[in-house]
């Protein structure tokens, strides 16, 4: 069974629609710690020991964030620049975080549509999200298609709940090691996983 | 002396160094040549306001010398003093000896009995402690390896005149009278009682400094009498000299005995700056009273004598100094600096010679030459050193820079910071800045606080930060910050005023108590004003907000908005205040400040958090577009 840890930065979590329910739902399933990091650091300070012993005790971390400007809210930079230390994360003696899968939990105001090749925003998710895929490649990690929930500007109350279940089945299969590392590398988002979550 | 002219006297001598030194400081010549020049306009020779007195007045104000070496001691840590003991023994010895045997073989080459030689090697080959010591002071080059190599061999021959003053009567002729026979309580006992009387009079200043100096000075910063504190420093001084002169030790050597005993004390600073004022006026006076014991009769005399004697006797001891320096490994710079710097006759040389024409060992004629050679080569000496900052020392600079290695190894006494009041916010700034190792020099009115931090090893002085004394002690010229978290408004505003009038070089960071305390202090243009319970009261609301369910950023960040806005509204009432102050009182003045402060709260709208991660506009323009 696999330990994950959702690492979850939301500045403004009082106006959030979507995240508010994810986070709720996710905090309900077993083997997974979330870990708030607005609301333990609102002063930015990271602690970087307890930081680093939290990822070691963890194999799948998940960055859970809304895409602001086609990038994380600053603490998860800010915690990305104290806690991935060179000797520790990276470099000859960083072997800290070899081996483990890391990946992205997001939602973007527009839709599908326009992150696509030719869309609104000119660029793919994947492309937006390069600076994570080559901090992982460097930590020696491999990285997971993100989970997106798209067009939440449009998106009505009760069309959130699906998505969040959803979600909540795939982080289940990735628990329980039901998704072999082919059917991972076939999907672009974590959303085209069979929900498999729920089988048995 | 009558009291007239006792006024009349010191009116003279105050009002030629009130005219001479500052036009000397103007032209460059410095202080100390300012004073020698106004000792010469009201000498004999000149004006002749004074006349023979001026020798006496030389004898009295010597004691300035006797200060000087106190506050030399007291600067001077005893480890730092056990550290310099080689160049002390080293150098000083060798510059003594080797100038005492290099003078007297000249001296007896030239037809001196060897006795009479001999005296005027020893007498010669002493330097001037008073006038080297203000003048690299003065100059800031105390601190550079001249300086310090030139302090350590002024050390040692203050140790060597003791030796000397047990010599000079064995080399008088038979039958002479001796000069100060019985003067002393020493010379009155047996040899081994003598040497067992100087050891005990040093184990005194050594113990007295320890057990019983610093209690009593807790006792007397306890009744808070500001001059019983300056009495009490100089009767610390003037009984260690009276100690000394009764076992017939160097008074000077005594004061800067007990200087270093106290050098790790609380009270140091303010010690230092009790004395410090009496030390100027005293040098200044001894050196006006050298100035006008220069003969200029008997130097119009024979000119070519004296200018020959003078100059040969600075060149020989320079050339002996700059050996030694090139033995101590001295860079070329410093080392001309150190030489030229030290190769004046000293004021010592007018005791011992006079002592030489009382016994016989020298006749009257000898020593009246000898005494205006001394006198000059000591009035030159500002001038050389002068003469080496303008002309040599600009082409070594280049050089200096390449070696930095060496000069550093000096008293790093001086911190960046200075903190004033270590009671409720001081203490806090201070334990944040010794945790970051940032070095600070506290200071504090309360002396028992101060033994409290002694005793957890806090190093922390005595003394009122409104001082200028006790900050040009506490090193305030050259610091970068102070810190002031003084007790009460009263004291705060007058450390504010003193810095702002003296050190303009120190950033302030002012501690408030009340609104009323930071309008005055904005109005005396302090911009770093920290008022009580601004931060920690905000701290305990955004708590609230935390534990009444809002977002622990959001609560952070509403703080963070709330003390903006009470900054800038208090800056607003501060510029109202002005107006209104006349016809308010005190106590109305202050609710109604806080109710106008209430009101600009209510009058913002406070939901300053809207337009940040909001997008509610976003989402009705996207609806807009699908339409």
């Amino acid at each position: 069974m696999a330990k994950i840890l959702i690492l979850f930065a939301h500045p403004a979590l009082e106006k959030s629609r979507v995240h508010v329910t994810l986070i709720n739902i996710i905090k309900g399933i077993p083997g997974i710690t979330v870990h708030d990091l607005y609301e333990i650091y609102p002063d930015m300070n990271i602690d970087v020991d307890r930081e680093q012993a939290l990822l070691t005790q963890h194999d799948i971390i998940f960055f859970q964030y809304p895409l602001y400007w086609y990038s994380p809210p600053a603490i998860i930079k800010q915690w990305q620049d104290l806690v991935l230390e060179h000797g520790w994360a990276y470099g000859h003696t960083g072997k800290a975080l070899s081996g483990k899968w890391t990946g992205n939990v997001l939602s973007t105001g527009s839709g599908k549509d326009a992150y696509l090749p030719g869309g609104h925003h000119g660029h793919t998710l994947a492309e937006f999200l390069v600076p994570f895929k080559q901090t992982a490649r460097l930590c020696n990690m491999t990285f997971l298609p993100p989970f997106v929930i798209h067009g939440t500007h449009r998106m009505r109350r009760e069309e959130v709940p699906f998505f969040c279940e959803h979600f909540g089945s795939i982080l289940e299969g990735l628990r329980d090691d039901r998704y072999t590392p082919e059917m991972i590398a076939q999907a672009v988002y974590l959303n085209d996983l069979h929900d498999l979550g729920k089988a048995d | 002396m009558n009291e007239h002219s006792f006024f009349f006297t010191a009116m003279i001598y105050l009002a030629a160094a009130v005219v001479c030194v500052p036009v000397a400081k103007k032209l460059g010549l410095g202080a100390v040549l300012g004073y020698l020049l106004a000792g010469i306009f009201i000498g004999p020779y000149v004006m002749g306001f004074i006349g023979s007195e001026g020798q006496d007045i030389m004898h009295f104000a010597e004691f300035g010398v006797v200060m000087m070496l106190f506050l030399i001691g007291i600067e001077l840590e005893p480890t730092l003093l056990w550290k310099m003991r080689a160049p002390i023994v080293g150098m000083g010895g060798l510059q003594v000896l080797v100038s005492t045997v290099a003078i007297a073989a000249i001296a007896w080459w030239a037809g001196q009995p060897w006795q009479a030689a001999l005296a005027l090697g020893m007498t010669l080959s002493l330097s001037s402690t008073a006038i080297v010591l203000q003048t690299l002071k003065e100059k800031g080059l105390m601190a550079c390896a001249a300086g310090q190599s030139a302090f350590s061999v002024l050390l040692f021959q203050d140790i060597a005149v003791i030796p000397m003053l047990a010599i000079f009567p064995l080399l008088a002729p038979a039958g002479a009278v001796t000069g100060n026979g019985g003067h002393t309580l020493r010379e009155e006992l047996p040899g081994w009682a003598q040497t067992l009387m100087v050891f005990g009079a040093v184990v005194l200043i050594i113990l007295a400094g320890r057990y019983l100096v610093r209690p009593l000075m807790r006792v007397i910063a306890r009744t808070r009498v500001r001059e019983l504190f300056t009495t009490f420093a100089l009767l610390l001084v003037v009984g260690i000299s009276v100690l000394m002169t009764v076992v017939g030790l160097s008074p000077a050597l005594g004061a800067f005995l007990g200087g270093v005993v106290l050098a790790n004390s609380e009270y140091r600073h303010e010690l230092e700056s009790d004395i410090e004022p009496f030390k100027g006026l005293l040098l200044g006076l001894f050196f006006i009273a050298v100035g006008a014991s220069i003969d200029f009769e008997m130097l119009m005399s024979s000119p070519l004598l004296m200018v020959g004697l003078v100059v040969a006797l600075m060149v020989v001891k320079f050339l002996i100094l700059f050996g030694l320096g090139k033995l101590f490994r001295l860079s070329t710079d410093q080392n001309l600096l150190f030489a030229s710097s030290l190769s004046q006759v000293g004021e010592f040389a007018f005791v011992l010679l006079s002592f030489t024409r009382q016994t016989g060992i020298l006749p009257a004629q000898t020593t009246s030459v000898m005494t205006a050679v001394v006198a000059v080569s000591m009035a030159l000496t500002p001038l050389v050193i002068l003469a080496y900052e303008k002309l040599l020392q600009p082409r070594f600079t280049v050089k200096e820079e390449k070696t930095p290695g060496r000069e550093m190894d000096t008293i790093p006494e001086k911190n960046p910071v200075i903190l004033a009041g270590f009671g409720k916010g001081g203490s806090v700034v201070g334990r944040f800045l010794l945790a970051n190792n940032v070095p600070t020099t506290i200071l504090d009115m309360d002396s028992d606080r101060i033994d409290l931090l002694h005793n957890v090893g806090i190093q922390a002085y005595y003394g009122d930060a409104s001082r200028y004394d006790l900050l040009m002690a506490a090193g305030a010229a050259e610091a970068k910050v102070i810190i002031i978290a003084t007790d009460t408004i009263e004291q705060t505003i007058a450390v504010v005023k003193e810095v702002r009038k003296n050190f303009p070089n120190l950033q302030m960071l002012v501690r408030a108590e009340s609104l009323p305390d930071t309008f005055d202090l904005m109005e005396l243009g302090i911009l770093h004003i920290y008022r009580d319970y601004l931060d920690t009261s905000l701290r305990m609301g955004a708590d609230a907000l935390h534990i009444l369910g809002y977002r622990a950023y959001h609560a952070q960040r509403a703080a963070s908005t709330f003390r903006q806005h009470d900054e800038k509204a208090v800056k607003e009432l501060s510029a109202l205040r002005a107006d209104k102050k006349t016809y308010l009182s005190a106590f109305r003045e202050r609710i109604e400040e806080i109710a106008k402060l209430m009101q600009t709260d209510k009058d913002k709208t406070w939901d300053a958090e809207s337009q940040s991660w909001d997008e509610t506009s976003l989402i009705a323009e996207e609806g807009e577009r699908v339409k």
